[in-house]
């Protein structure tokens, strides 16, 4: 392992890291800078980072306005309001008219942590999935994030960007053949029992499942899925088709998001076992970090269950 | 283009609601009431005030325009239409499936239209966002917006308004389309809006008050919109929602239906003897 960071802050860095390179890049934040990690960004280049107040709906729209004239606006603020309250703004200022706007959600999930339910966005992912058009990313480590920054400011369209807010491993890097590009999974380790296809925080959780499960003799496949949409789904019916069962992991409710978007490709193009790991259709709570991750059992172990419970399937 | 003044102003903004009419008459729906309070004030940003270019409608240096009340398509289309972004004759597909000159503004298939709108409130917000690009680039092109005084209620509008003075954008002026009347009644009804001059001098925008419907005064208005430095403008153009049809003037029940045939001849020959007064014939 190469270190922890967590995503927002390895975002904060891409963003200062490529400033000069894409000088079109402009970036809003709705009062939040110091944790969404856009103050970085703000101090060194001041006349292209708007402070919009706590006001997101605006935020959103003015975003849209200046990308009609040539910048690359990428707004921030959690992931909560940037999906959730200014959801209809991002649909019809924004992708409606397929404007080149990145929408990032800071603090997306349970690892939110203290600050409690009304602040874990555990919706994001299905609330932008809905919206046609709209790219959804959520990468796991501060190595696929800066990628993914850089990759989506050459991406000329609207993209919703997930960012978490604590400190997980740098896993990406050490991968051999590891490549990032935008609407591919990338398988991480081989496995030929069942796959495992996780987003977000919760691909390390599976990477720590996949040995576990060695120990019992099952061979776990585990495929970082940071774009959600548009879905990889060649990637997914290989993986149906070669270990005859998937289990989805994701720090987000199993109602409409990367559970979701895979058992509506598996269900057409391959029916296959599928078991759903997330948050089972409830609220979080306050806690620090690891616990509620553990309340909520988004754990390794807790992939584990599901790996057994898709295995029974088979 | 030679700007126009005074009495071609209002001959052009008569043109174009006779083809409003013919818009919403040949749809059968659409937002004819708001349309007619608005016209003269298109009119005279397209024909007087902007500096747009039909042939080059991309142009990154132009004036930029943002219809907040996107639901106004029947006075903005056959402005641009007039003003030679699109043939006339495309206006026959307002609203229909055989076209793309969808019920409210569309950026991406009608030339001329520089955002989509159509959900209140937003408008204003991309107007915003297309001046601070202009200040951030260096440019000295200017943004223009309506609003509908019942759109006003929306709390974006308020959010816009404290941005736009933040960062002192002078470049933008905006009007409030001040007809007194919106979908389900009176505004000071429905939602009382007023005193806009003093809301708006609050949230540090630049205030004028115009008559939406006196060509020289809104030529006016706008000129001193420009002159003022560091501070948006807020137009409040005082209309008469369905300016120009006698039976629909004043009544919100024309918000956004559309006349049937009587009453689409009887509202056409009302224009055409005005156009025709203005002609001198």
């Amino acid at each position: 392992m190469a270190g922890k960071i967590a995503t927002r802050a390895a975002y904060g860095e891409a963003l200062v890291e490529l400033a000069e390179k894409y000088p079109e890049l402009v970036v809003f934040d709705a009062d939040l800078a110091g944790a969404t990690m856009t103050k970085g960004f703000a101090a060194k280049y001041p006349e292209r980072f708007f402070d919009m107040g706590i006001a997101e709906c605006n935020m959103t729209g003015v975003a849209a306005g200046m990308s009609t004239c040539g910048f690359k606006p990428f707004t921030n603020t959690f992931a909560i309001f940037a999906s959730g309250r200014a959801w209809e703004q991002v649909r019809n200022s924004i992708a409606y008219p397929h404007l080149n706007v990145k929408v990032v959600g800071s603090h997306g999930g349970l690892s939110v942590g203290e600050d409690g339910a009304t602040h874990q966005a555990i919706e994001d992912f299905a609330l932008m999935r809905a919206i046609p058009g709209m790219k959804v990313i959520c990468p796991c480590d501060g190595n696929e994030m800066k990628l993914a920054v850089e990759a989506l400011l050459n991406y000329e369209g609207p993209a919703y960007l997930r960012l978490g807010r604590s400190a997980v491993d740098i896993v990406t890097d050490e991968i051999e053949g590891y490549k990032f590009e935008l609407d591919k999974g990338i398988t991480l380790a081989d496995g030929k029992d069942v796959t495992v296809i996780a987003t977000g925080i919760m691909v390390q959780m599976a990477l720590k499942a996949r040995e576990i499960m060695a120990g019992e003799g099952v061979s776990v496949r585990v495929i970082d899925m940071h774009t959600i949409k548009p879905l990889d789904e060649e990637l997914v019916v290989k993986a149906a088709k070669e270990t005859g069962c998937i289990v989805t992991t994701e720090e987000h409710n199993i109602i409409g998001g990367l559970g979701g978007a895979v058992a509506e490709c598996l269900s057409e193009k391959c029916p296959t076992p599928l078991v759903r790991h997330g948050v089972n259709d409830e609220f979080g709570r306050s806690g620090t970090a690891a616990a509620v991750l553990e309340a909520y059992k988004l754990t390794p172990e807790g992939i584990c269950e599901k790996i057994r419970e898709a295995l029974k399937k088979k | 283009m030679e700007k126009l003044y005074g009495k071609q102003l209002e001959r052009t903004a008569y043109q174009a609601r006779l083809l409003a009419l013919d818009a919403v008459h040949t749809a059968a729906s659409g937002h004819i009431g708001g349309s007619l309070s608005i016209i003269d004030t298109l009119t005279t940003l397209y024909f007087n005030v902007m500096h747009v270019d039909p042939a080059n409608p991309q142009d990154p240096d132009r004036d930029r325009f943002v219809l907040s009340k996107g639901h106004c398509t029947p006075a903005l289309y056959p402005v641009l239409s007039l003003r030679g972004f699109f043939p006339q004759e495309d206006l026959k597909l307002f609203r229909s499936i055989k076209g793309h000159y969808s019920g409210h503004a569309e950026m991406r298939h009608v030339k001329g239209v520089d955002m989509s709108t159509g959900s209140l409130g937003q408008g204003i917000s991309a107007a915003v966002g297309m001046a601070l690009a202009g200040k951030v680039a260096k440019k000295d092109y200017r943004v223009y917006a309506v609003l509908g005084d019942g759109e006003i209620a929306e709390g974006q509008v308020w959010e816009a308004a404290m941005s736009a003075a933040k960062y002192g954008l002078d470049n933008l002026c905006a009007v409030v389309d001040v007809n007194g009347l919106q979908i389900d009644g009176a505004t000071k009804d429905v939602m009382p809006s007023e005193p806009l001059d003093r809301k708006f001098e609050a949230f540090n925008w630049n205030v004028i008050h115009v008559d939406g419907h006196d060509f020289d005064a809104l030529v006016k208005a706008f000129e001193d919109a420009k002159a003022c430095k560091g501070k948006p403008t807020m137009l409040l153009a005082k209309t008469t929602k369905g300016k120009g049809v006698s039976f629909m003037e004043g009544n919100y029940a024309w918000h956004g239906k559309a006349p049937n045939d009587e009453q689409y001849e009887q509202a056409k020959a009302e224009v055409e003897a005005k156009l025709a007064e203005l002609e001198g014939k």
